[in-house]
């Protein structure tokens, strides 16, 4: 496959100037032991480190949304309250609930948060360098599937949601679980088709080339592809608006209502690495990756080596904001909304314009002009997107439905005087007092 | 489908439980404990998958004996009582106390303390509005609405605590009048506290109501007929918003509101967005009304804000029955008296209670997200509910 | 439905952006403290030299939270007539645990010895802590603020209408009478108008 695509033509122009600072598949596989396992540890304490200020970063900046000033009294403008928040997480106490089925609740937390570290192996931070005298990327390790590597860690990842929920033996995490399981299958197609135009355009799928191909321009460009993929990160991750798993003013936590302690700071950090997961693959597939922004790239200095880690933490962080910021100001959406946005919209969306992306990318290859082209296609679909996401929709919620399977309706008397159940009227033993409690 | 044989047991083994119990229903206790609840409000809902089959409000968690109490307190000491059952229009429900006793006695209640009462309760209305209008969205995951209404709400308790002392339980009305005239400058100060709140409701509106993720959430959701709200007795913001369009500061005025043109702010869809409008649209009426009585009040001649009373004030024999028009809906206060210090009895009819009980009827055949939407959307107190 | 899809979804971002431009409103209350009104309740404060011990605040307190213990104490009889009886304040205790703030209290009291004030910081760890004696009740009375001017409408409170009546005539008694009338204080301005003067009245009014 590798040599598939280095001999394909599509992916000829964007590689040949600066070859020496850009990584490909075959620049990995060739380091010593000791730098892997630097690289590893390196990007273990990233991941922690992100996500310890993220925290403080939400809090303070919803909070400054919001007119407060957040947590600002452990350390210098409270930067500590994310490892205090991971202390205090870690010394509370631990309940079980009676129900649980105790080993599947013990590795739900840890089934969650092991594919989130793993997906980052395959992401460039930085060009290549040279350490100690050893030449190499800094990036853990890149396949030629790379992609496909971090799609699948973050479908693996629901697995634990799932589990958790289901393991937890109570209705609320169940509920979570059930809305998280379907929330990562909708979403996830959508995902993965939001990405295809770019392998059409970098002409590969591991991600070291795919920022190789963006030397000249961010495939950013590729507009609703970016914004299909963003709206589906923000579904798979379970962040605000789509936060149905959690929801907490409906389902209380969701799939982690009945998680403390340890596990449950397990569950939290999980999250974090996702969102950071996802934006790190928005970075490295949309936003040019480790390359520096606009003018700035034209200097060889700042585009190149250790400079790279700079422009990819900014723009992390830039996309984390956006998180940050969707979770400050918009409401939940409701779950079959969710759904009909997912199934109904960005898929048929996704499909359609990488139909598009495709035809045009044919035509590119013939007569490169046409590629000026995409761009006011690209803004006019996204505004056909967007009002096909905004139309209201015609159906009516139909209120007829559950008297059909066997359910009695409820005991509602004459319309014109209705009599509402009393607390001591029994109209269904389901709803009887509980006398067997969960011990 | 053996429900009898599962149905206690298939609470138990939600999730885990398998086999045969495939098809029980699920049961929810949404509740006493529940964030969308905001008190102890328990609905036993029966879902099927997230669609609720059935629900049933529990009541009764938060019960506090109030009616029994008034049995033996005075009537000065009722007022400390009856601003508590429904925290967030306590001046209204001394108010309405206040004046059943009033009426009792025939008394004649001075010009100043009956605008600057009127005053009062139009800002507490905007007040408990406000905590709704942040309340509400936080429900539905949007969190910050609720900063930007306390925010308002602070420059308004400003104004309230300056005058009455408290921030919550003003204990401002006294038989006969108010407790205290107004502190010098106080008007001015309460019309920076009306402009200021007036600049920020905009920002609700782009936040909140132009939002189309909470219009899809809310639009058709919980839709209230008329009929259903004539039929349980519904009323207030929650009745206006299912096209009811009744409300007693106009249709049957007590205070000044007889000499203002009170805007009733009323829509005809009866779902959800209906009522969260109706809320938004009566703070900016309101304030203006506010506004107006700040004005009569700077008109007014000088003279007493109460009634000098005996220390000990014995209601004569007899009944009465007074309502007002609280935040969230009619009020009303019957009271016997058999001549002695403290009523016989005082019954009262609270806006919660009848709006809740909507609920066993609005609740069936929605999914759980819009449980919380339609709970939101109802406006009550627990307090106010359980008395 | 708005015009333009998604109008609204970015008039709401535009709302938070705006506002994380804005200045905070939190106040920072342990290291500032707040400016409350002066008929903020905070807590009662008791001056003791005024109280007779005649109990109404206790009788009258909605949920009882007033402990009075006195004892009658006879005084020497003065030349040429009877020998005088007085209570004397054994205790006067107020359970702020059990007070619901209503201010009753301090609007019966006849002779003046409860104040509101807008303190407000004595939490405890303890509940039973929250029982104030009458030794903490006399210090709340160091921070009782002076009571607010009132609205150029209002009537003037009695107490300075009393005083200006009893202006005229006997010129040196009438700051005395004014707070001892019983009738129905309106401490409103009763406050202001006689404290400057009657500051120490120990055995004035007892």
């Amino acid at each position: 496959m590798n040599q598939l695509i280095s001999t394909s033509p599509l992916s000829l122009p964007s590689r040949a100037p600066v070859a020496a600072t850009e990584a490909t598949v075959s620049t990995f596989g060739h380091d010593p032991w000791w730098l892997i396992l630097g690289k590893v540890v390196a990007v273990f304490v990233f991941l922690v480190l992100i996500t310890l200020f993220l925290i403080w970063a939400e809090r303070r900046i919803v909070a400054r949304m919001q007119q407060r000033l957040g947590p600002n009294r452990t350390g210098p403008f409270g930067l500590g309250q994310g490892l205090a928040d991971g202390i205090k997480l870690a010394l509370k106490e631990e309940i079980i609930p009676a129900m649980a089925d105790k080993p599947v609740y013990f590795i739900a937390p840890i089934v969650a948060t092991i594919p989130a570290f793993l997906a980052f192996a395959v992401i460039p931070v930085g060009g290549v360098v040279s350490i100690f005298g050893h030449v190499t990327a800094l990036q853990v390790t890149d396949l030629p599937v790379a992609v496909l590597f971090i799609l699948a860690c973050s479908s693996f990842g629901v697995y634990g949601i799932v589990l958790g929920g289901w393991a937890s033996g109570s209705t609320y995490p169940l509920l979570g679980a059930l809305r998280s399981a379907a929330q990562v299958i909708s979403y996830e197609v959508s995902l993965a088709l939001a990405l295809v135009p770019i392998f059409l355009y970098a002409g590969s799928l591991s991600t070291s080339e795919i920022v190789a191909a963006q030397n000249r321009f961010w495939f950013v460009f590729l507009v609703p592809s970016f914004v299909i993929y963003m709206v589906s990160a923000v579904g798979e991750t379970n962040r605000a608006p789509f936060d149905l798993p959690e929801a907490e003013g409906e389902l209380v936590g969701g799939f982690h209502t009945e998680y403390s302690s340890l596990k449950f700071a397990l569950f939290f950090l999980a999250e974090y690495i996702n969102m950071t997961t996802v934006s790190a693959v928005a970075t490295t597939l949309f936003l040019g990756g480790w390359h520096a922004p606009f003018l700035l790239s034209r200097v060889p200095v700042l585009n190149s080596g250790w400079f790279g880690l700079v422009w990819f933490t900014l723009k992390l962080l830039t996309v984390l904001f956006g998180f940050i910021w969707l979770r400050g100001t918009l409401p939940r959406l409701r779950y079959d909304q969710f759904m009909r946005l997912g199934w109904k919209l960005l898929i048929p969306a996704s499909l359609v314009w990488l139909l598009l992306v495709a035809a045009m990318r044919t035509l590119v290859v013939e007569d490169v002009n046409l590629r000026r082209n995409l761009v006011p296609v690209g803004i006019v679909f996204v505004v056909l997107l967007l009002l096909v996401s905004f139309w209201p929709s015609s159906k009516k919620p139909d209120r007829d439905g559950e008297g059909e399977d066997g359910h009695p309706e409820i005991a509602v008397g004459n319309r014109a005087f209705p009599v509402p159940v009393l607390p001591g009227e029994q109209t269904d033993p389901t709803l009887a007092p509980r006398e067997v409690t969960r011990a | 489908m053996e429900k009898t044989a599962v149905g206690s047991l298939s609470q138990l083994t939600v999730g885990v439980g398998a086999g045969d119990m495939a098809t029980a229903d699920m049961v929810l206790n949404i509740g006493p404990q529940h964030p969308a609840t905001h008190g102890v409000l328990r609905i036993a809902l029966t879902l099927d998958g997230e669609r609720i089959v059935r629900a049933q409000p529990i009541i009764g968690y938060m019960h506090r004996g109030a009616e029994k109490l008034f049995e033996a307190r005075d009537y000065r000491q009722i007022l400390v009582l009856a601003n508590r059952h429904d925290w967030l229009s306590a001046f209204s429900n001394e108010l309405g106390v206040a004046m059943a006793v009033e009426r009792m006695l025939g008394l004649e209640v001075p010009a100043r303390a009956i605008w600057a009462r009127t005053l009062l309760a139009e800002l507490n209305r905007v007040l408990n509005h406000l905590m709704f209008l942040g309340a509400y969205p936080l429900e539905m995951g949007a969190i910050t609405p609720i900063f930007y209404a306390f925010t308002e709400r602070e420059v308004l308790q400003a104004v309230m605590e300056e005058i009455s002392g408290g921030r919550v339980h003003y204990m401002f009305n006294r038989i006969g009048g108010l407790k205290e005239d107004l502190p010098a400058g106080w008007l001015d100060r309460v019309d920076d506290a009306i402009a200021a709140v007036r600049r920020r409701l905009p920002d609700f509106d782009r936040l909140i109501r132009g939002n189309e993720i909470f219009q899809a959430r809310t639009r058709g959701v919980g839709v209230l007929a008329a009929e259903t709200v004539l039929a349980y007795g519904a009323s207030g913001p929650v009745a206006r918003a299912s096209g009811v369009d009744f409300d007693l500061r106009r249709d049957e005025p007590y205070l000044a509101y007889a000499e203002l043109d009170v805007p009733v702010v009323t829509r005809s869809d009866g779902d959800c967005y209906a009522r969260f409008e109706v809320l938004l649209d009566q703070v900016a009426a309101s304030l203006g009304l506010a506004g107006t009585c700040a004005q009569r009040l700077r008109d007014l001649p000088p003279g007493p804000i109460n009634v000098r009373l005996p220390k000990i004030v014995k209601a004569p024999e007899g009944e009465t029955y007074t309502w007002t028009e609280n935040p969230l809906g009619i009020n009303g206060y019957y009271l016997v008296s058999r001549g002695e210090r403290t009523p016989w009895r005082l019954k009262l009819r609270t806006a919660s209670f009848s709006n809740i009980q909507v609920l066993g009827e609005l609740l069936p055949g929605c999914l759980v997200p819009d449980m919380v939407a339609i709970l939101g959307s109802m406006f009550f107190v627990v307090g106010d509910i359980d008395k | 439905m708005t015009k333009v899809p998604g109008k609204g979804l970015v008039e709401g971002l535009g709302v938070t952006l705006k506002a994380l431009t804005r200045r905070s409103v939190t106040q920072q209350y342990p290291d500032v403290e707040p400016e409350l009104p002066p008929r903020s309740r905070g807590v009662i404060a008791l001056l003791e030299e005024n109280c007779t011990v005649c109990m109404l605040c206790a009788r009258e307190c909605p949920d009882w939270c007033i402990y009075i213990d006195s004892h009658k104490e006879t005084l020497p009889a003065p030349e040429g007539g009877r020998a005088r009886v007085r209570n004397v304040l054994d205790r006067f205790a107020i359970d702020f645990s059990l007070c619901m703030y209503c201010g009753i209290c301090i609007e019966v009291c006849p002779f003046d010895a409860l104040f509101w004030t807008p303190e407000f910081a004595y939490a405890e760890g303890d509940i039973g802590d929250l029982t104030h004696e009458r030794d903490r009740l006399r210090e709340w009375m160091w921070t009782v603020p002076e009571p607010p001017a009132l609205d150029p409408g209002a009537e003037p409170a009695k107490e300075v209408t009393a005083a200006q009546k009893a202006q005229q005539p006997p010129p040196v008694q009438q700051a005395r009478q004014a707070p001892a009338r019983p009738a129905r204080p309106s401490r409103s301005a009763g406050v202001a108008a006689d404290r400057p003067e009657v500051d120490p009245p120990a055995g004035d009014s007892s």
